[in-house]
């Protein structure tokens, strides 16, 4: 049992733990985040992404150790913020959720492009996207739901 | 009043896009156990000793021995064993259940459990027939003597593995003496009917919730029966609420996938240089168990002349039992076999006799009237020249098929004609299912829709809500559409086969109407419509003659692609598509429809590559089952031509399927002008591209 500390949505959190735990099961069993999913628990799918000092992270390959002393948000706190709002009209307006497994991800990955790049190129939010996995939408009414977060959310990122 | 296909803010977008959307893996339940499956490592062998660890109090396992009532699986065919007995048929086959509270102890018991098997001599040919099913239309023998110049090609297509992201999973639990299953399932009365037949009870005992769904594509169709009757027989015995949930490599090794197949055909040619006669023999690698295998044969064969008219054929078909997972539902339902191999099969012919595929295909395009490959009718409009002639226009087809035949230009482009028949097929409807909803408004006059259809993604909830809505003249929000719970709703048949919007959507708009006439402000009331079949069908099982399906979805795809000269990677450029799905009953979701199955379909004819070896899948996660990212995806450019079908609610046939079932044969044909020589086998990728260069004749 080690000490690990660091931020989560905002809020310090200290837990007395074994840190070398998939940082997704912490979330998911110890933390009570369920927005993060399990796909593939091999780091192809995206589908447990979270935010690790504003970048896109696979929470399933992280240990919890690398945590400590890191800002991590989830999707449950990403969904407070103004940004989320432009995103949510974005892929309501776009059709872009089917079964919407990989969706909280794919909304960790909009955030994390956005922050690098506030105005992608379709190029660059393929290339951005690339890491997580959607069976159902074929990607573009995804794509085109981040074109347009990118446009109405100018300033925000 | 406004029009049904404009688009509304799907009803579960917001959960879902925030995280707060609970899927199976998300249920917790006080006293909760994990379960995890031991499984055979042979393909054939039989069980000669099982030894178990002294088990840790608390933990338990649950094999055949447990089983009350019968140890099949209820489906269609009733030989896919619950646990396996004596006898294991395939590598993955389930023997028995670890069942405890802590995850990291179940896998310990698991390493420490040894089994001694004796090997028996594995089957991976197509030579054991399970399922034979032959038809013919017209007179095919006479016609194929008289016209003596035959063609005859074989065609080859691989697994494809359905890859929801959202692995297979169950919560059950007792509730008195009820078992209670709450899981990701496409058919909740597939789920309680096989449950009821394994723990020999009666229909009551046994509720099914399903509980959302993160994607399905007929994988969760027949496969969770399977998890269902295991789940069920161990919530019996230890009488604690028990979790199982697939981890990626085992939902990948284990679960059903489209049928590998073999599909010769023959044509007669006659003096006009048109198909006079069709043979067409399918092969389908059923895998160790039949299941739902027979009925994909059918559909396969029954799309055997696909868009195109035929007068005389001679169809066959197999199911062969190998001794590798059982294959069974998957998007499609056995036409994307058969839909690549007639595609092909029209170029190859056109290009066998030097005439232009084009003219050769429109020369044989089914028309309103003519006789199906089943000597049904095609009764309703068929508008396929005009959605031809603006998918070329859109795609400016014939000007690039001229610029791409240059054999040094490595570019292509590859158009492909289809149909799907929507909802069950021949007598399934009203034989088998016989669909039944349930309207009840509250004395709120809140109207809660009571059916069986499930929400996979595909947005059958906020379409068949709109239903509703237009017809009683009700806002959205007056409406309710919980996940269905067998305790609630009665059994309006699988969400498979096409069948939600047309069949399900059909009844819902009826009996609509109904309440909207019963209609008695802040009263309950309750209405029920079931299905039946038109008069004008008519089906013969045996012969299969007759009407297959009550209506035809249509489309058109064309995609362009360039192959690298140095590597034969193929990049898919665009894909432009037309539809005639009848009426949309909402443009943004039947676009999502339309973008994932071409995604799907173009996948299977070019990316998607599983396989075995000696019965074991090769393939174990998505790190080497590769379907496309965004990047690999083209730009998409699709329309919808409207051709109201009388008896589908305003006018909607089916659309889940057909956006899949015409990709590969695209793709294909499109790499197929880039490289400049025949594809006979999907996936087309770059090793099999190199294969074909280094052979030099076409």
């Amino acid at each position: 049992m080690t000490t690990v500390k660091f931020t989560l949505n905002g809020k310090k959190v200290t837990l007395e733990t074994d840190i070398s735990r998939r940082f997704l099961d912490v979330l998911r069993n110890d933390l009570n985040q369920t927005g993060p999913k399990e796909g593939c628990g091999e780091g192809e799918c995206g589908a447990c992404a979270v935010l690790l000092d504003g970048h896109s992270v696979n929470s399933c390959l992280l240990p919890l150790a690398y945590v400590h002393n890191k800002e991590v948000m989830t999707i449950e706190g990403y969904a407070e913020t103004e940004r989320y709002k432009v995103l949510e009209e974005a892929f309501i307006h776009e059709g872009s959720v089917q079964c919407g497994i990989c969706i909280p991800g794919m909304m960790i990955a909009a955030e994390s492009l956005l922050n690098q790049n506030p105005n992608p190129s379709e190029t660059s939010i393929r290339h951005s996207l690339s890491g997580n996995l959607c069976r159902c939408t074929g990607y573009n009414m995804i794509v085109k739901a981040i074109q347009r977060a990118a446009q109405r959310g100018k300033g925000l990122w | 009043m406004k029009d049904i296909s404009k688009s509304v803010e799907k009803i579960d977008a917001k959960e879902k896009i925030s995280g707060r959307m609970k899927y199976v893996s998300d249920y917790k339940m006080d006293d909760m156990l994990y379960a995890k499956t031991v499984r055979s490592t042979q393909c054939h062998a039989k069980i000669k000793a099982i030894h178990l660890p002294e088990l840790p109090k608390g933990y338990y396992t649950v094999d055949y021995r447990d089983i009350p009532g019968e140890n099949f699986v209820k489906m269609i065919f009733e030989d896919w064993p619950v646990f396996a007995e004596e006898t294991v048929n395939y590598i993955g086959e389930p023997i028995l259940l670890v069942v405890g509270k802590d995850k990291a102890v179940i896998q310990s018991i698991i390493r420490d459990i040894t089994i001694d098997y004796e090997p028996l001599k594995p089957t991976f040919e197509y030579t054991k027939s399970e399922v034979h099913y032959h038809y013919t239309k017209g007179n095919p023998k006479p016609i194929f003597d008289k016209h003596n110049q035959h063609i005859e090609y074989t065609y080859k297509t691989g697994y494809q593995e359905q890859a929801y992201i959202e692995p297979q999973g169950f919560i059950a639990y007792l509730e008195g003496e009820r078992i209670v299953l709450e899981g990701s399932i496409q058919a909740p009365y597939y789920v309680k009917n096989a449950v009821v037949n394994t723990m020999a009870c009666e229909a009551d005992a046994i509720r099914v919730i399903q509980t959302t769904v993160g994607g399905a594509f007929g994988g969760k169709e027949e496969f969770p029966s399977v998890m269902g009757c295991q789940l069920a027989v161990a919530v019996h015995k230890i009488k604690q609420p028990i979790k199982l949930i697939y981890e990626r490599e085992e939902d990948m090794e284990v679960t059903t996938k489209r049928h590998p197949s073999k599909i010769v055909m023959t044509a007669a040619i006659d003096s006009n240089q048109k198909i006079a006669g069709l043979h067409a023999r399918v092969a389908l690698d059923g895998g160790a168990y039949v299941g739902l295998s027979s009925v994909v044969l059918s559909r396969a064969m029954i799309a055997a002349t696909n868009a195109y008219t035929i007068d005389h054929l001679d169809i066959e078909g197999d199911v062969y039992r190998t001794h590798t997972v059982p294959n069974g539902a998957f998007r499609g339902f056995g036409a994307p076999q058969m839909i690549f191999a007639i595609e092909m099969f029209m170029h190859h012919i056109a290009h066998t006799l030097k005439i232009d595929p084009f003219a050769f295909r429109m020369n044989h395009l089914a028309k309103q009237g003519d006789l199906t490959s089943t000597s049904g009718t095609f009764r309703d409009p068929i508008l396929m020249p005009e959605m031809i002639k603006k998918a070329c226009d859109i795609s400016n087809y014939h000007e690039k098929v001229k610029t791409y035949s240059d054999p040094k230009v490595r570019k292509g482009i590859g158009m492909s004609w289809f149909f799907h028949g929507c909802g069950f097929t021949g007598s399934g409807e009203a034989k088998h299912i016989n669909a039944k909803v349930k309207l009840k408004k509250d004395d709120q006059d809140v109207v809660h829709l009571l059916i069986a259809a499930v929400d996979m993604g595909q947005g059958a909830k906020t379409t068949l809500m709109k239903v509703a809505s237009h017809v009683l003249e009700i806002p959205l929000s007056q409406i309710r559409y919980a996940n269905p719970d067998t305790d609630e709703v009665p059994d309006s048949g699988p969400t498979v086969a096409s069948r939600t919007a047309m069949i399900v959507g059909g009844l819902v708009a009826r009996a609509s109407k109904q309440l909207k006439a019963k209609w008695a402000k802040g009263k309950e009331v309750v209405v029920y419509e079931q299905y039946q079949q038109p008069d004008y069908v008519k089906w013969d099982e045996e012969t299969f003659t007759g009407d297959a399906y009550p209506a035809y979805s249509w489309g058109v795809n064309i995609v362009e692609v360039e192959v690298d000269k140095a590597t034969y990677e193929v990049d898919v450029k665009k894909c432009w598509s037309v539809y005639d799905i009848g009426k949309s009953l909402d443009d943004l979701v039947v676009l999502g429809q339309a973008d994932g199955g071409a995604a799907q379909g173009i996948a299977y004819g070019y990316l998607e590559v599983m396989n075995h070896k000696d019965g074991k899948i090769q393939q174990k996660n998505m790190t080497d089952y590769i379907i496309p990212t965004a990047v690999d995806m083209a730009q998409t450019e699709t329309h919808f031509i409207e051709n109201p079908f009388a008896l589908g609610p305003y006018g909607a046939k089916g659309a889940g399927e057909l956006t899949l079932v015409g990709g590969a044969p695209a793709v294909a044909l499109a790499i197929e002008m880039a490289i400049n020589k025949h594809i006979t086998k999907i996936p087309v990728t770059p090793e099999f591209i190199m294969e074909l260069m280094q052979n030099d004749d076409r």
